[in-house]
């Protein structure tokens, strides 16, 4: 059972401005019955350029029907400049958020948005015009690119939440992927928490050695009645020393390879080798 | 009305069904005092040994078969893996496996698995279904080759009900030395099952889906089926399930099996009644609805039907509000894109797939409630359908 908030369902239970406006300014007509969800939005526009109507039909889930009924609460009194300017996130923030595997509906709600203000204005999408990656929904690769922009994502299951590309067949795979690496390449480069810097002179390396060892390793071994030293670092090796309790420890080696080196390879560079002073 | 009201509508039976009182009322000993192991060599464990062997017995009973050939699992999808697994490795050499487009994901992702996670060392043949859900014999008999395995065919459908002739698929299997496991999940308290006349020589049963509790199951090896186990470890099971034995649940399980087949004939009869009448009801209460699956060939619970042009899982929503629960083939319902694998192999078109509502009865269910459904389910289809874009009138 998906977990809704109270404003989705308020919305679902209760959808305002069900319906087509008559000799509606422009309407916007996205999704298919194949989809799984489909909406139809239509608005009326004043001389002033202000919606002072809108209506929906949809067919899909409560997330969809949502997503649309707040829509619509969103635009009338609204500038067709200022409704141009709402992102799927604010639909999605107006409803309190949805499940991410729901994205998708308040996607939908924005593309209904664009397609009827360029209905009224007389214009014809670009987005449309974009080469089709995921054929078992029709995503292009411009739509494809725009929600990777908007929304930050970061992983071909994300893109799947918020356009359903990839959510059939599974086969446009690897092109989604192509399309994530050059579009977040070009901008930055995807940084996972806890990646280490490659190179280090000789000063940074064993002051950030020290550091480990006494944040990290030190204590657990005077809990043990132990101590560690450091005696000397030359390039990927450093040399050790156990004291107290853990000199004559029969376990020393272990101590150095499974505890010591690993800390450090986790947190200072990955091609060090520790080993114990003889 | 009001009666039914206060409390929940549950037409959700092959999803999982209430435990039996009486199921409970076996259970409680072994969830209390009597804790031994029934490995145990001290009379405190061994009558607990004593229990779990008359509960085998009453499980061997409701599927004619004998004690010594049913073994306990933690699941109908443990006992899924360990079937088709084990022929595998019985027949190193066999590399064909024949299932069909409808099994249960305990089957279908297993085979899947067994394709693509072995780098396609194995090949799988997924039998098609007609609009009804059924399958072509000729197309079975042409899919036994000399180095098929095992076939892998459900006896009743989740999502449909649809009965599958197992009985005679097995038999082909048989004349060709080829293993043959049934998922019987849905199937085993529901239509008579009498193994000792058959040549399957596994199938799986759950004890959630006939009033026991979650997490026992039941393999069936028809004896002297080679075998080789899943789960190893102690000498449980004859050595055919190592983990001790998950007492409570299994004594629980054996007397669901003995309910299950006292109230079969209330099962064909009463809950079939039932099942018709809320079938009628809603095919003609509701325009542009149909009926998935075999209108005959079928389980007497099961009823699943397409409301066209409206989704599921807002239907669900709304089914919820009046405190009715049932299921959907939709996308929206399983948190993938696509609607039911079993719907779109029966070619439904997804103007009726994502529009799907299986409704499951159990003997618990009562005619009250069937009428309680048919007042409102109309209601509900025509507030969504008035909010479809695709939905054009009559």
């Amino acid at each position: 059972m998906w977990e809704y908030t109270d404003k989705v369902q308020q919305h679902f239970l209760n959808p305002q401005n069900v319906g087509e406006v008559e000799n509606a300014s422009g309407t916007g007509d996205v999704g298919s019955l194949a989809c799984g969800d489909a909406l139809k939005l239509t608005l009326k526009v004043d001389e002033n350029d202000i919606i002072t109507e809108a209506k929906f039909k949809t067919f899909g889930c409560a997330s969809a029907i949502a997503s649309s009924s707040v829509l619509t609460e969103m635009v009338i009194g609204m500038s067709i400049d200022q409704a141009a300017n709402i992102s799927n996130e604010d639909i999605a923030d107006a409803l309190g958020g949805l499940p991410k595997e729901k994205m998708h509906c308040s996607v939908m709600g924005r593309e209904a948005l664009e397609a009827a203000i360029a209905d009224y204005r007389g214009l014809i999408l670009p987005m449309a015009a974009g080469e089709v990656v995921c054929e078992c929904f029709g995503v292009t690769d411009l739509e494809v690119i725009r929600a990777i922009n908007e929304s930050s994502l970061r992983s071909i299951e994300e893109i799947t939440n918020f356009t359903k590309a990839g959510g059939g067949c599974g086969k446009c795979e690897d092109k989604l992927r192509d399309i994530l690496r050059e579009t977040v390449g070009g901008k930055s480069e995807i940084v996972s928490p806890g990646t280490k810097p490659k190179k280090m002179t000789a000063l940074q390396k064993i002051k950030k050695i020290e550091e480990v060892l006494e944040r990290e390793v030190r204590p657990g071994l005077k809990k043990d009645g132990g101590d560690i030293e450091l005696i000397d670092v030359d390039g990927d090796f450093i040399t050790v020393s156990l004291r107290g309790a853990c000199k004559s420890c029969k376990k020393s080696q272990t101590t150095i390879k499974e505890y010591v080196e690993r800390k450090l390879r986790e947190l200072v560079l990955d091609s060090l080798i520790v080993e114990e002073e003889n | 009305m009001s009666s039914v009201n206060e409390k929940v509508v549950y037409m959700d039976n092959n999803a999982t069904t209430m435990i039996a009182p009486e199921v409970v009322d076996a259970m409680m000993p072994y969830l209390t005092n009597l804790y031994g192991n029934p490995s145990s060599m001290h009379t405190f464990g061994g009558q607990v040994g004593q229990v779990v062997s008359e509960a085998r017995k009453k499980v061997a009973d409701i599927l004619g078969a004998d004690p010594e050939e049913i073994t306990f699992t933690s699941c109908g999808t443990e006992s899924d893996s360990t079937a088709i697994l084990s022929a595998l490795r019985t027949f190193p050499e066999k590399r064909h496996v024949v299932t069909t487009r409808v099994e249960h994901p305990a089957v279908k992702s297993l085979c899947d698995n067994l394709e693509t996670l072995t780098g396609h060392k194995y090949r799988v043949t997924r039998l098609k279904v007609d609009g009804e859900g059924m399958i072509d014999m000729a197309e079975y008999e042409a899919a036994l080759m000399d180095d098929t395995a095992i076939v892998s065919v459900m006896w009743a459908n989740n999502e449909t009900g649809n009965i599958y002739p197992v009985e005679k698929m097995a038999a082909m299997a048989k004349e060709r030395g080829i293993f043959f496991h049934t998922d019987a999940v849905q199937a085993v308290g529901k239509i008579p099952i009498n193994l000792k006349t058959l040549d399957i020589d596994f199938l799986s049963l759950s004890g959630h889906k006939i009033h026991a509790p979650k997490g026992v199951g039941v393999l069936y090896i028809k004896r002297g089926t080679l075998f080789v186990p899943f789960l190893t470890g102690g000498h449980q099971e004859h050595g055919r399930r190592g983990g001790t034995e998950n007492v409570a649940s299994i004594v629980g399980l054996g007397r669901a099996c003995e309910l299950a087949s006292e109230k079969m004939e209330e099962e064909n009869t009463r809950v079939k009644q039932l099942r018709d009448k809320l079938e009628e009801g809603l095919l003609s209460g509701i325009s542009k609805s149909r009926l998935n699956g075999h209108k005959t060939t079928r389980l007497p619970n099961t009823s699943n039907i397409s409301f066209e042009f409206v989704e599921g899982e807002a239907i669900l929503l709304h089914m919820n509000r009046h405190k009715i629960c049932a299921s959907s083939g939709s996308a929206c319902t399983s948190g993938s894109l696509e609607p039911s694998h079993v719907l779109r192999a029966m070619g439904v078109p997804f103007t009726a797939a994502h529009g799907s509502i299986r409704f499951s009865l159990s003997v618990y269910n009562s005619e009250e409630e069937v009428d309680y459904i048919i007042e409102k389910m109309p209601a509900i289809i025509e507030l969504l359908r008035k909010m479809s874009p695709f939905w054009q009138g009559n």
